[in-house]
């Protein structure tokens, strides 16, 4: 073998790994694209606010402003109390990405850990919890979000809890049933002849195999998690009022909707952009990972 | 319509019921082009059986479905060539022409017994069908029709109410080869349909079907990579690689008279039966990616007989015989011999 | 004689099915002497598959004992048996289900040493040394290092398989259809290169596969198993030259020979391989023989030891037709 013993043969022949493959095909899908480019602008906004914009500026009543129609000086104009509604709504994209990214980690870790078992092991377990995984899917999520809510007291990690919990059916589903079908390939059975243990074969062949249908859902479950926290905060079941919240902005405006729309209309437009967003990085996410149109 | 189809139908001279002239069949797809047909030509009497032999990637499935005119368009691209169908010009017809000719003169047996059939309708009734486009019966006599194809091919006719999978793997073919048989095609084509068989069954499918094919006089193209399935039922063989046909003959040409490196490689990797001490003598390498053909002969790079000629230029034509022809640059050197002809020799 | 490597007694494995219990494999014994072949062929359904994945503990057999150099190994723990693997492995049929689609060619093979501490997963250089002698040996062209099995066709994939399984030195390989997915051409060099492996390596096989002049080429004993059973058992020469059961008798007439007019005639069974499902306890091959008399409703016949080395079960004990092969 003529390997140099300074150098490994695997960095000579470096090539495109899978990841890498994915990425180059989500680049030329134009869909995810622009999903993308929405995301990081939110991104971008949500860091500007964080750094420029404080809480007190958003919350200070000044009543001589109020409900003013949108202008240079307000460029989405301001609401009843005189406060500014686009540095509102600019502080507000925080929220919304919180309870997103962090309602669909719950959902995800708990629905992958309990869909994997479920689906590697099946028989009783199996049964326990698909059963249990019925029963929460079989609540309303508005009801279920309210229920918690009102059991735990209305705060931020409460509402994201709640919008985390009613999406774990839909993980535990997904899961297991991509579980299902890796499991019985032959490359899990060439595991176990090399003497590999349950956990090891879950994490190193059947959940890095089965991720494809598990990413697309936590894309397009993001943007279902901020709309129901925004449901939850309009209802009065979300954060606590002054926090701008989009839901909550949306839900103020209502009341004024005949004299000042703009109250209602930026904060959802908002709200739909970001869904759009994340619903069609989803959809890119899902051809480029498909495998069928590998080679 | 009708008259137009006499018409064409009145051309056709001799019994020929099938022929296949310089046929290209390409797949383009966005980064590449699977060229899977380069050019293959071949014929076919009535009542005879033609075997296109090859391993994967040849082109067999390719040339079985261009021959329907089923070729998935996109990617298939027909780029040149012409095929006659008992006359038909299989390419220039109109899909309602072609609905008329597919299953009436011409029919396919699929590899997959289990995907062929539709699991919700009844056997009968999916055979009674086939019959129906094709002939001004009512539904009770084509499924009379039905029940007495299913005896032909040994399943009791009382069974036709049965939904395919309450059928074995042989008994499920056996209804494909009924509903391929239905309307009497002159032409059947059968892409590996043995395949997915075991052995004994494979072997009960086999006789079935040379029996009809002698009964019915329908013509076959059998595609196959066994070539124990061509001794058994063919009287033509063509053996294919990389889109092209590399020998061609009777049986008795490309099995007793072998000529073609590719042929005799391909026996040369079978474990002979009767000398299991015998050595595997396997074609090294792989064959070529169809996206990036060589420029001279697709085999030369696995050719143990190769010269620069061959990595120039495509392979001659060599006529050997009336019914034998090899395409094969070695040839050109009139003292050429493969090692089985050479062991032939020494043993004749 | 060799010494006997693995011997296996009785070995039975249902599972339960809502409709009823499955035989899969029903009381079968054999051995298998050091750095030999067997052969197990069969049609789909006759149990040669569950058979093989029972042998290195893959499926649980229901009964019967395993015994590999001395030990039952149905007896050993988990993680006694994770030791015992380093020494039994398996080469499965499909080479695109059986290599894990997310690792490269260096991950896969690498897998079991890493798994099993047997090189530090720190020691990149130790690694891809010993990943690079297994491709070697399998022919495997170094730069193929890094590449994803679905960036390669079904011969070089199951030379993967194959790397893999050798990794941990193994002793005794199950082979299940290694070849069966494989186009003739590449069929030949997989054979040519597993017989090579157990030349140099002192390897001993279970064969497993439907194509009888594959396993004819390839294999020192044969077993046939009909319906979970073996009917029959020789040396290769012997049972290709003398089937004695019935079944073995058609199997073989069935073979088709690549060569003008060699094809006899062919003997004909009746109907289809019956269900595996609760099967009554007579010979399961019965309703199809065409020896078919009183005795055979009599119980299942036990294997005898016809002539030295030949086993057969069959209440028929006597030959009982001229022998199939005689043409040629």
């Amino acid at each position: 073998m003529t390997t140099a013993t300074n150098v490994l043969v695997s960095k000579k022949y470096a090539k495109r790994s899978n990841a890498a493959e994915v990425w180059h095909r989500l680049k030329t899908n134009k869909g995810a694209i622009a999903g993308f480019t929405i995301i990081c602008i939110i991104l971008a906004i949500t860091l500007y606010s964080v750094f420029f914009i404080s809480y007190e500026e958003v919350t200070a009543i000044n009543v001589q402003n109020r409900l003013q129609p949108p202008s240079w000086e307000h460029p989405f104009g301001t609401d009843d109390m005189g406060r500014d509604l686009f540095k509102r709504t600019l502080y507000g994209s925080r929220y919304s990405l919180l309870i997103g990214l962090g309602g669909v980690s719950i959902s995800l870790i708990v629905g992958l850990i309990l869909g994997s078992i479920a689906g590697y092991f099946g028989g009783l377990v199996d049964d326990l919890i698909m059963r249990f995984s019925d029963f929460l899917a079989s609540i309303p999520t508005l009801l279920l979000g309210m229920v918690i809510v009102t059991v735990l007291g209305q705060s931020l990690p409460n509402l994201i809890l709640a919008v985390g919990v009613t999406a774990i059916p839909e993980f535990i589903r997904i899961t297991r049933s991509s579980v299902l079908v890796v499991r019985n390939q032959e490359f899990v059975e060439a595991a176990t002849a090399i003497g590999m243990s349950h956990l090891g074969i879950i994490f190193t062949q059947v959940v890095p195999n089965g991720l494809s249908p598990i990413i697309v859902t936590v894309t397009s479950r993001i943007g279902a998690a901020i709309i129901e926290a925004a449901s939850l905060s309009f209802l009065g079941f979300g954060i606590p009022v002054p926090h701008p919240e989009w839901g909550l902005l949306v839900s103020e405006g209502r009341n004024y909707i005949r004299i000042a729309p703009h109250l209602t209309y930026f904060p959802g437009l908002f709200i739909m952009v970001t869904v759009f967003a994340f619903n069609i990085l989803g959809d890119g996410l899902r051809d480029a990972l498909d495998p069928k149109l590998k080679k | 319509m009708g008259s137009e189809l006499n018409g064409q139908a009145a051309k056709d001279n001799k019994e020929l019921v099938l022929e296949v002239n310089n046929l290209v069949v390409h797949y383009v797809l966005q980064e590449e082009t699977v060229e899977a047909v380069n050019g293959i030509s071949f014929s076919l009497e009535k009542g005879k059986t033609i075997g296109l032999v090859g391993e994967t990637g040849a082109g067999k499935t390719t040339t079985a479905l261009a021959i329907m005119n089923l070729v998935p368009d996109p990617p298939g691209v027909i780029k040149d060539g012409t095929i006659k169908v008992c006359g038909y010009n299989m390419l220039e017809l109109s899909a309602r022409q072609l609905e008329k000719i597919r299953g009436k003169e011409v029919s396919m047996i699929f590899q997959d017994p289990m995907t062929s059939l539709n699991p919700v309708i009844t056997v009968g009734d999916q055979i009674a069908e086939s019959i129906m486009l094709h002939e001004k019966l009512t539904y009770s006599q084509a499924f009379n029709r039905a029940k007495e194809m299913l005896e032909m091919v040994g399943i009791p006719g009382a069974r036709a109410t049965e939904y395919p999978h309450q059928f074995s793997g042989g008994m499920r073919q056996r209804v494909g080869i009924a509903i391929a048989l239905a309307c009497n095609p002159k032409l059947l084509l059968a892409d590996e349909p043995t395949t997915a068989l075991d052995v004994t069954i494979q072997a009960q499918v086999l006789d079935m079907i040379d029996e009809l094919k002698r009964e019915l006089g329908t013509a076959l193209v059998m595609i196959t990579h066994d070539l124990g399935v061509v001794a058994k039922i063919c009287d033509l063989v063509a053996v294919m690689y990389a889109g092209r046909i590399v020998e061609y003959g009777t049986l008795e040409d490309v099995f007793d008279r072998t000529l073609h490196p590719y042929t005799e490689g391909l026996f040369n990797s079978l474990p002979d039966i009767r000398n299991r001490k015998n050595q595997l003598q396997p074609i090294p390498g792989l064959m070529p990616d169809p996206t990036n053909l060589p420029r001279g002969c697709s085999f030369a790079p696995r050719c143990r007989y190769v010269s620069d000629a061959c990595r120039e230029a495509q392979p001659t034509k060599h006529q050997v015989s009336e019914t034998h022809v090899i395409y094969c640059s070695a040839y050109d050197d009139s003292n050429f011999q493969i090692e089985r002809a050479r062991g032939r020799g020494g043993n004749g | 004689m060799a010494e006997v490597l693995l011997r296996v007694r009785n070995l039975v494995k249902y599972f339960k099915t809502s409709r009823g219990v499955v035989h899969a494999v029903d009381d079968i014994s054999f051995d298998i002497e050091e750095g030999k072949t067997l052969g197990i062929v069969g049609e789909s359904g006759c149990g040669k598959s569950t058979t093989g994945r029972c042998l290195i503990r893959l499926i649980e057999p229901t009964s019967g004992e395993i015994i590999y150099r001395g030990q039952d190994i149905c007896k050993l723990k988990r993680s006694e048996m994770k030791n015992l693997r380093k020494e039994m492995q398996i080469i499965f049929q499909d080479p695109y289900a059986s290599l894990n689609p997310r690792k490269t060619l260096l991950q896969i093979i690498a897998e079991p040493l890493l798994y099993n501490k047997i090189i530090s997963s720190r020691d990149k250089f130790a690694i891809e040394k010993r990943v690079l002698e297994l491709m070697e040996k399998v022919g495997l062209a170094e730069r193929l290092i890094n590449t994803y099995p679905h960036e390669l066709d079904g011969g070089r994939r199951q030379r993967i398989g194959i790397a893999r399984a050798l990794a941990m030195e193994p002793k005794f390989i199950v082979c299940d259809e290694p070849v069966s997915a494989l186009d003739v051409s590449i069929q030949a060099q997989i054979l040519n290169l597993l017989k090579e492996l157990q030349r140099d390596l002192g390897l001993t096989y279970v064969f497993i596969t439907h194509d009888l002049s594959v396993v004819n080429h390839f294999s020192d004993d044969i077993a046939v198993m009909y319906l979970g059973q073996i009917v029959e058992k020789a040396p290769a020469d012997e049972l290709f030259e003398n089937p004695l059961h019935p079944y073995t008798q058609a199997l073989l007439s069935a073979i088709l020979i690549p060569a003008v007019g060699a094809n006899r005639e062919r003997i004909k069974l009746r109907g289809e391989v019956a269900s595996p499902i609760d099967p009554p306890p007579v010979c399961r091959f019965a309703k199809r023989c065409n020896y078919y008399s009183q005795e055979c409703a009599h119980g299942v016949p036990p294997l005898l030891e016809i002539t030295p080395g030949h086993f057969v079960a069959c209440h028929q004990v006597k030959p009982v037709a001229p022998s199939a092969t005689k043409a040629n």
